[in-house]
């Protein structure tokens, strides 16, 4: 079967799930009556992972799979694949009917409704950087088409798309990363039916934040590291029990640990933040926890971290496309239907030109994000393509999130329409590091 | 496929552009612009040379030559002239924008006449230099009001030109000029046609050549026509006035030259940029891709954000270039590509200057000459707040009328 062939395949199915499963019927059905109450305001850390999952190894240890880099044409050429165009539409219509709906009463919970986890699950969000012979969906690199999905998912609502995505990162780093050991260990359930809510760690709570300069440091101790600090923004924290660490390794530099949370000394307190708070943000503090060497991720690789940091905020650059888009979706209408002074308010050319700079800088946002993807796809060297996409998604996209309000004026302040929602979540693609990766 | 990557097929023609930039532009920047008004004669010799890099295959192309749509019939995605002008117009502004104008066969009427004009005109003007002629004293941006009149005398068949026309690039140097007139005022949009004058023409009055900002290398001139005769076969297009039509005949050249213009705003940009983050490295501020801007000192942090909208606008520009190549209509992303790259060389260029203190200001250097080029890129070929307008009108579905 050609890529081509396979590709469709992937995102047929995924459409099919969603159309052909009745899944859509019984999730507004369910919404309502099953929707889950999450106590936010809880003070203190407690002891992680309620869930108690432990993670065995399904198949004997051998050599890891990898995904190798995408030929690109060689043509400059910004057509999606059918695979990338399949992904795209499903997860968007997927957005809008089930996303958006659910957005401003997950806002407010502090939660996602475990249902739509779930349904993202089934339709293969967490195989969208997984090898196929690891239960995964894709045979080469895919961080562009991890893009377009993260992309179409912000556009119904950032914060569910975050907590989403969170265990999707996780597999895709496993992927990415991991040895054979940690593959055969983790991957299996992350791509199953029952993905277990994970996360990375990266962030560490204080003013600027060098992902750099960690304060979380894993010390060697015989055959263990031992593992002390504070993580800050990480998704469904309270409950995620599978966690990738960001840590200063001793002997190693800068890396990354996969952890379970049922290890002793893991404690999480929920802290709420300004927005993206569906994906149940909190604190992780590690008090000498105790983790096998074997917890090293890409063999203690500070090339390893350093591309995970950067891979951390293509995917932050991805979701503010997609939040974006949803800004200017919202106000073009808003602004044609608006009558003021006798005149549709986007008959001014105050108003107009504000449309016009929130489409321009939308698109350079989208065109340097996806040139980034795909020197990653490729193989290529894409630092400086990522800390441009990062600069402009981040400025660009919280002044968007601004002029939505902005345009919409009083009634953009008030929760009756969700640009200020939106305002609140565009802020955060500047000021997370990690939490997500494609 | 997503791929935003240059193809290496064009990696040639920019090395070609690069060295013109580099050997033959740059020494002679600050003669012309301290020279206003002189002919930069070192140009003639590399016309040629311009001459047969335009005349190669698709890859070729590197000046402003026309770009044309071919309306290719082959199903794969193609990377054509429209690129490959843009990605050499790049280079070259990155040596000089003034210089680049000055080009000879190398003028927007050029382009103006490869967009629109029948094969036969094609062959008549072939190998000539064409300026372009729109605005008026009464008439800048609002290009439809232009008063400027083609009247056709039924008995000679020639039609008769009266108005006068202002900032025309090249004007004095062009062979041809590229004419902007109405054929009933009454009517409006539909009735602008555009009609190839003869420098020598009689009826073609040199008023006076304009001192400038910037781009002085380049000469602006201002014309009277009296009673200027041109033959029915130099009208461009239809002599048909078609209302349901309207402006688009005149205005789709528009779609291909302006991410040219939106290319030169780019090359002087990242000159901007390459000269400044030189002088920078000397004091020991370099911007690291990996560091939180917050924590690498304003400096740094500042060629990071500049660094991020040239991306933003190149990227914008290769868009619409592409778009052209591969026959999707790109009038909207042409505008997004001019309106970005106007506004960030305008942007950078400033702000390079500031940075670079006394070194950015001082005549020893280019750099206050290219704050001084860049806004030119910002007002021609469709001012910022025109482009601004043409894309709000696209997306909130208005008309001229409703939205002006």
């Amino acid at each position: 079967m050609s890529v081509t062939e396979r590709s469709m395949g992937l995102g047929l199915r995924a459409l099919g799930r969603i159309a052909g499963s009745g899944l859509v019927d019984r999730l507004r059905a369910r919404r309502s009556a099953e929707r889950i109450v999450y106590r936010a305001t809880r003070d203190g850390f407690r002891v992680a992972s309620a869930s108690g999952r432990t993670f065995k190894a399904v198949r004997r240890r051998g050599q890891p799979a990898r995904l190798k880099p995408a030929g690109t044409g060689g043509l400059f050429d910004l057509t999606p694949t059918d695979e990338q165009q399949m992904v795209k539409e499903s997860f968007r219509a997927f957005a809008a009917e089930q996303l958006r709906p659910a957005a401003n009463a997950a806002d407010a919970a502090c939660a996602a409704p475990r249902e739509l986890l779930e349904q993202l699950g089934e339709l293969g969000l967490t195989t969208l950087g997984v090898p196929e012979e690891l239960g995964g969906a894709v045979s080469e690199r895919s961080t562009v088409t991890s893009v377009l999905a993260a992309e179409a998912l912000a556009h119904g609502d950032m914060g569910l798309a975050v907590a989403a995505l969170a265990p999707a990162t996780v597999a895709s780093a496993l992927s990415l990363w991991g040895d054979g050991d940690q593959q055969a260990t983790y991957l299996p359930a992350l791509v199953g039916d029952d993905v277990p809510p994970a996360a990375l760690a990266l962030h560490e709570p204080r003013p600027l934040f060098d992902p750099r300069a960690l304060q979380t440091v894993a010390r060697r101790d015989g055959g263990d590291y031992v593992l002390r600090g504070v993580k800050a923004l990480v998704p469904l924290a309270a409950e995620a029990s599978l966690l990738i660490v960001g840590a200063q390794v001793e002997g190693r530099g800068l890396g990354l640990l996969v952890l379970e949370t049922s290890t002793s000394g893991v404690l999480v307190k929920p802290t709420p933040g300004m927005g993206v708070r569906a994906a149940a943000i909190g604190e992780v503090r590690f008090e000498d926890v105790r983790v096998p060497a074997g917890a090293l991720l890409g063999g203690g690789d500070p090339d390893v971290y350093a591309e995970c940091v950067r891979r951390a905020r293509l995917a932050w650059c991805a979701l503010s496309l997609g939040t974006s888009q949803a800004v200017l979706d919202y106000v073009i209408p808003y602004v044609n239907d608006r009558v003021a002074f006798g005149e549709p308010i986007s008959h001014r050319q105050a108003v107009a030109f504000a449309i016009s700079d929130i489409a321009i800088e939308l698109e350079g946002m989208r065109l340097a994000t996806l040139r980034a993807a795909s020197r990653a796809d490729a193989g290529r060297d894409f630092a400086r393509e990522v800390a441009v996409a990062r600069m402009l998604c981040a400025e660009k996209g919280a002044r968007i999130g601004s002029e939505g309000v902005q345009l919409l004026g009083g009634h953009g302040y008030v929760t009756e329409h969700p640009v200020e929602r939106w305002y609140r979540d565009l802020q955060a693609v500047g000021v997370f590091e990690g939490a997500l990766l494609v | 496929m997503i791929n935003l990557e240059v193809p290496k097929k064009f990696g040639p023609l920019v090395a070609q552009a690069n060295q013109v930039a580099k050997e033959v532009f740059r020494p002679i920047s600050r003669k012309y612009d301290e020279a206003e008004h002189a002919y930069p004669k070192e140009l003639d010799m590399l016309a040629a040379l311009i001459d047969g890099m335009n005349d190669g295959s698709e890859s070729g192309g590197s000046g402003a030559a026309g770009v044309r749509r071919t309306g290719g019939q082959d199903a794969g995605v193609r990377n054509g002239s429209n690129m490959s002008t843009a990605l050499g117009i790049m280079e070259l502004c990155w040596g000089d924008v003034g210089l680049l104008l000055s080009m000879p066969r190398q003028g927007l009427g050029n382009s103006a006449i490869a967009s629109v004009a029948n094969d036969e005109q094609l062959a008549r003007f072939d190998g000539m230099w064409a300026a372009m002629a729109i605005t008026e004293p009464e008439a800048g941006s609002d290009s439809a009001a232009i008063r400027t009149t083609a009247v056709l005398d039924e008995e000679t068949g020639d039609y008769v030109l009266n108005g006068e026309k202002i900032f025309v690039t090249s004007g004095d140097r062009a062979d041809l000029i590229v004419v902007w007139a109405t054929l009933d005022r009454a009517v409006g949009r539909a009735a602008i046609k555009s009609f190839v004058v003869e420098r020598e023409n009689p009826g073609l009055h040199l008023e006076r050549l304009e001192h400038k900002l910037g781009i002085r290398a380049s000469d602006t001139a201002d014309f009277r026509l009296e009673n200027c005769r041109v033959p029915k076969e130099n009208l461009l297009g239809s002599p048909e006035v078609d209302v349901k039509r309207g402006f688009a005949g005149v205005m789709q050249t528009f779609d291909n030259t302006r991410p040219l213009v939106a290319a030169m705003a780019v090359g002087l940009t990242r000159a901007c940029l390459e000269e400044t983050r030189r002088l920078l490295a000397d004091v020991g501020v370099e911007a690291d891709p990996d560091a939180p801007a917050a924590v690498q000192g304003a400096a740094a942090a500042e060629l990071l954000a500049m660094e991020a909208d040239y991306e933003a606008a190149r990227l914008l520009t290769l868009q619409a270039s592409w778009m052209a190549d591969n026959d999707k209509p790109n009038s909207l992303q042409a505008s997004m590509a001019k309106a970005k790259a106007g506004r960030t060389c305008v942007d950078v260029a400033l702000r390079c200057v500031r940075l670079c203190g006394s070194l950015g200001y001082g005549r020893e250097l280019l750099l206050e000459k290219w704050a001084r080029d860049a806004k030119i890129l910002d007002l021609f070929e469709g001012t910022q707040q025109i482009q601004l307008l043409i894309i709000a009108r696209q997306l909130l579905g208005k008309t001229s009328a409703e939205l002006r």
